[in-house]
């Protein structure tokens, strides 16, 4: 029960969106997305705040937050990495990047490594199919990527 | 306002309906059933199943029946070869995902998917088998949710939702990963769950489910070194004959009685006896308030624990105005375990009490909080449903309806019909009411029906004047329609302005207890008001009808209790509460 009744203070930046947003339709998802991008993912202290300010009960939030594959209640890692498994990077080997990245870091998708260094998730379509395969680092785009490129991206990251 | 009217035809009869009326509902007019999983009279239609689909004359597409309301000259096809196949499919889909576990399950024999398959013959699984493997949820003393089994109808987060506003369950996910869960994926024992079992109620398949304590019972009763005592609700009484074929509202009790004694029960008592006493507690206090404390008004029933449960977790700021006594269930317990083990020379530890409730909520209730200790060990052991004892009665090949009438047993089994009405909405307050006019004027209520008081208002209201003053009270039952109450004195209190009733009752069934979480399966508006009835009938032909007149009640108060609100009283029948803020749901 620790995690519901912790007291992690909103950053004033939300605080204000928040006061923003407040009694407008469609808030609950705009303000979902600020605290996603203020904190990596949707921390449940800040979740039980929100549905305390909103006066939206925590279930809904949870069906609204679980309903969308964009929003995480996970704490994701300091080194974000996104594969492509669009079409195109699906043909050009998408998935074989995922599991060299599993090979190498030890974990799959959706998942934190123990040292909360990296973690990996598959995205649709990353908008440049041109480069297929194509991964992002914490928005960083890598194209044209062989699997034997992957522990030099890591090494570079991890020594950050 | 004059309805407007609609004119269609189903299955080329004509039919007319008042507008708004939707296809599934017009064909029951004309007595065609409609297949339904999902729908369910209680709930608004979501139209998440797709069984219930039927066809326009000469159009192609296929409608829900559940939820689309009929149009002038519409003209229903109700089931054609197309339409059997599809809701085939539908069956032969949702049988895909779920456990096929039917004898062991829960709901073996009343499952309304296990019904479908049955009515539509599914011999066969045409497709790939593929259940998730999902873990079950025992958290509460209550319930047990087990999502694997989940069909996604919906029932039980629209009803936890929308019904009894309690927000404790929700879906969590999307598409094939859909899975029911307490709210924001904790345990149903950390969500805000008041275990008021509506859920249980209303899932068609085993996916939520009374806890089963059957077997503790069974067990206490094989033991020869137990005294077994044994004590029933009154809204029990005329629910449980459904599960033996009678009609709801069917009054049970000597049946029941005769029953539970060939079970192996030492003595049987009665809960409405507990009722009786409550009311001359709870009555007691609001007197004293009404005469020396009018600043600690309005005084709020606690007979519900799912209620006491809900406030304590919500409104803890309005913990001052709840009443001290303990529901009829505690105080029964309570005295089994003093007053009767003293009489009978028992050692209480060697006593088993068991509760027969109509509710899951009273599971809670018994080890809520040191207050059910009061007799120095767990004042009621176990805590069964009607649905338990109903099972317990079979599985013994007891012939329910072949069983003598018989009588409860002294000190505790006397009853009055003030007690046997607590099963209903309005039914503390009406008891209530008749008890303290008596003390307060030295005279009879002119009527003891208090016709206000009654039937299935989600808030009644109503002023009746008691020496000159007229006594406001509110009655609510069906948790979502209590916070408009509960805010309106949390308004007042704040403003410091008047409050606007004396006397509140809650409970959080529907209907009332006849209507718990913990009855018989099945139950809809139509049901309950059988029940209700059972109810006031069982009032109406009691001998005596308000309970400071139960010669046992006031033998109990000259030989062992001296007077209500004594210090013993306080000791044994009275309780306090404690502020439980979970997080504002």
């Amino acid at each position: 029960m620790a995690a519901v009744t912790e007291d992690v203070k909103l950053t004033d930046e939300l605080t204000r969106f928040i006061g923003e947003w407040q009694g407008k339709p469609g808030n609950l998802i705009m303000i979902l997305h600020k605290v996603q991008e203020e904190y990596g993912y949707i921390p449940r202290p800040v979740a039980i705040q929100i549905s305390k300010e909103l006066d939206v009960p925590l279930a809904k939030m949870y069906g609204v937050i679980t309903f969308y594959h964009f929003f995480k209640l996970k704490k994701p890692g300091k080194n974000k990495i996104s594969v492509c498994l669009g079409t195109a990077c699906y043909l050009k080997g998408g998935e074989d990047l995922i599991n060299e990245l599993e090979n190498l870091l030890g974990v799959g998708v959706n998942t934190v490594t123990e040292d909360g260094l990296f973690s990996v998730e598959a995205v649709r379509c990353v908008g440049c199919c041109g480069l297929a395969p194509v991964l992002t680092v914490n928005g960083e785009v890598y194209g044209k990527l062989k699997k034997a490129q992957l522990p030099e991206i890591i090494a570079k990251y991890r020594n950050n | 306002m004059s309805e407007k009217m609609l004119n269609i035809k189903i299955n080329g009869t004509p039919v007319t309906v008042p507008e708004g009326t939707t296809i599934l509902d017009a064909a029951k007019t004309v007595n065609i059933q409609i297949p339904t999983l999902c729908y369910h009279p209680d709930l608004p239609a979501w139209a998440a199943c797709g069984i219930c689909v039927v066809k326009l004359e000469n159009s192609p597409k296929m409608l829900r029946a559940c939820s689309t309301a009929v149009t002038e000259g519409m003209s229903v096809i109700t089931h054609d070869p197309e339409i059997v196949s599809v809701r085939r499919t539908v069956i032969e889909l949702t049988l895909s995902t779920h456990p096929n576990d039917c004898l062991q399950c829960p709901r073996n024999q009343n499952c309304e998917l296990q019904k479908l398959a049955a009515d539509f013959g599914i011999r066969e699984m045409p497709f790939e088998y593929n259940v998730r493997k999902l873990p079950q949820d025992d958290s509460t003393t209550s319930l047990i949710l087990n999502p694997e089994k989940c069909v996604k109808c919906g029932r039980c987060v629209h009803v936890c939702q929308d019904i009894q506003n309690v927000w404790a369950l929700e879906f969590l996910g999307r598409g094939d990963i859909t899975r029911i869960a307490a709210a924001g994926d904790v345990s149903l024992a950390e969500s805000p769950c008041i275990k008021c079992g509506q859920c249980s109620a209303h899932c068609p398949v085993g996916a939520i489910y009374e806890k089963d304590e059957t077997g503790k019972v069974w067990e206490a009763l094989r033991n020869p070194d137990i005294h077994c005592v044994v004590q029933i609700a009154p809204a029990v009484r005329v629910a449980l004959g459904e599960a033996f074929g009678l009609e709801p509202g069917a009054i049970v009790t000597n049946k029941a009685y005769a029953a539970l004694r060939r079970l192996g029960f030492d003595a049987i008592f009665d809960t409405n006896f507990g009722a009786d006493l409550t009311i001359m507690e709870e009555g007691s206090e609001l007197i004293e308030r009404l005469k020396n404390k009018p600043a600690e008004l309005p005084l709020i029933t606690s007979c519900c624990p799912a209620w006491v449960d809900y406030l304590e977790k919500y409104y803890p700021d309005l913990i001052p105005y709840f009443s001290t006594a303990k529901s009829p269930q505690a105080m029964v317990g309570a005295l089994s375990k003093t007053y009767y083990a003293q009489k009978k020379g028992l050692d209480p530890k060697k006593i088993i009490m068991v509760s027969i409730m109509p509710c899951t909520a009273k599971k809670w209730e018994i080890v809520r909080s040191e207050s059910m200790f009061s007799s120095g060990v767990q004042d009621i052991d176990i805590s069964i449903t009607t649905r338990e004892l109903s099972r317990m009665i079979k599985s013994a090949g007891i012939e329910f309806l072949a069983l003598p009438e018989e009588g409860a047993d002294d000190p505790l089994g006397i009853y009055t019909g003030a007690g046997t009405i607590f099963g209903a909405t309005g039914g503390v307050m009406e008891a209530a009411l008749r008890t303290a006019y008596a003390i307060l004027t030295e005279k009879e209520l002119p009527k003891l029906e208090l016709e206000d008081v009654r039937g299935m208002d989600g808030v009644k209201e109503a002023s009746i004047n008691v020496a000159g003053k007229d006594l406001k009270v509110a009655i609510a039952h069906q948790m979502g329609n209590v916070q408009k109450v509960m805010d309106q004195l949390r308004e007042a209190k704040e403003k410091g302005a008047a409050m606007p009733y004396h006397f509140i009752e809650v409970m959080a069934c529907r209907g009332g207890c006849i209507g718990g979480g913990g009855q018989p399966y099945g139950a809809t508006d139509e049901i309950r008001k059988k029940r209700l009835a059972g109810i006031y009938k069982d009032d109406e032909k009691s001998a005596i009808r308000c309970s400071h007149k139960n010669p046992a009640v006031q033998k109990l108060y000259a030989d062992y209790l001296e007077k209500p609100l004594s210090h013993k009283s306080h000791e044994l029948l009275h309780t306090h509460y404690t502020p439980r803020p979970l997080y504002q749901k």
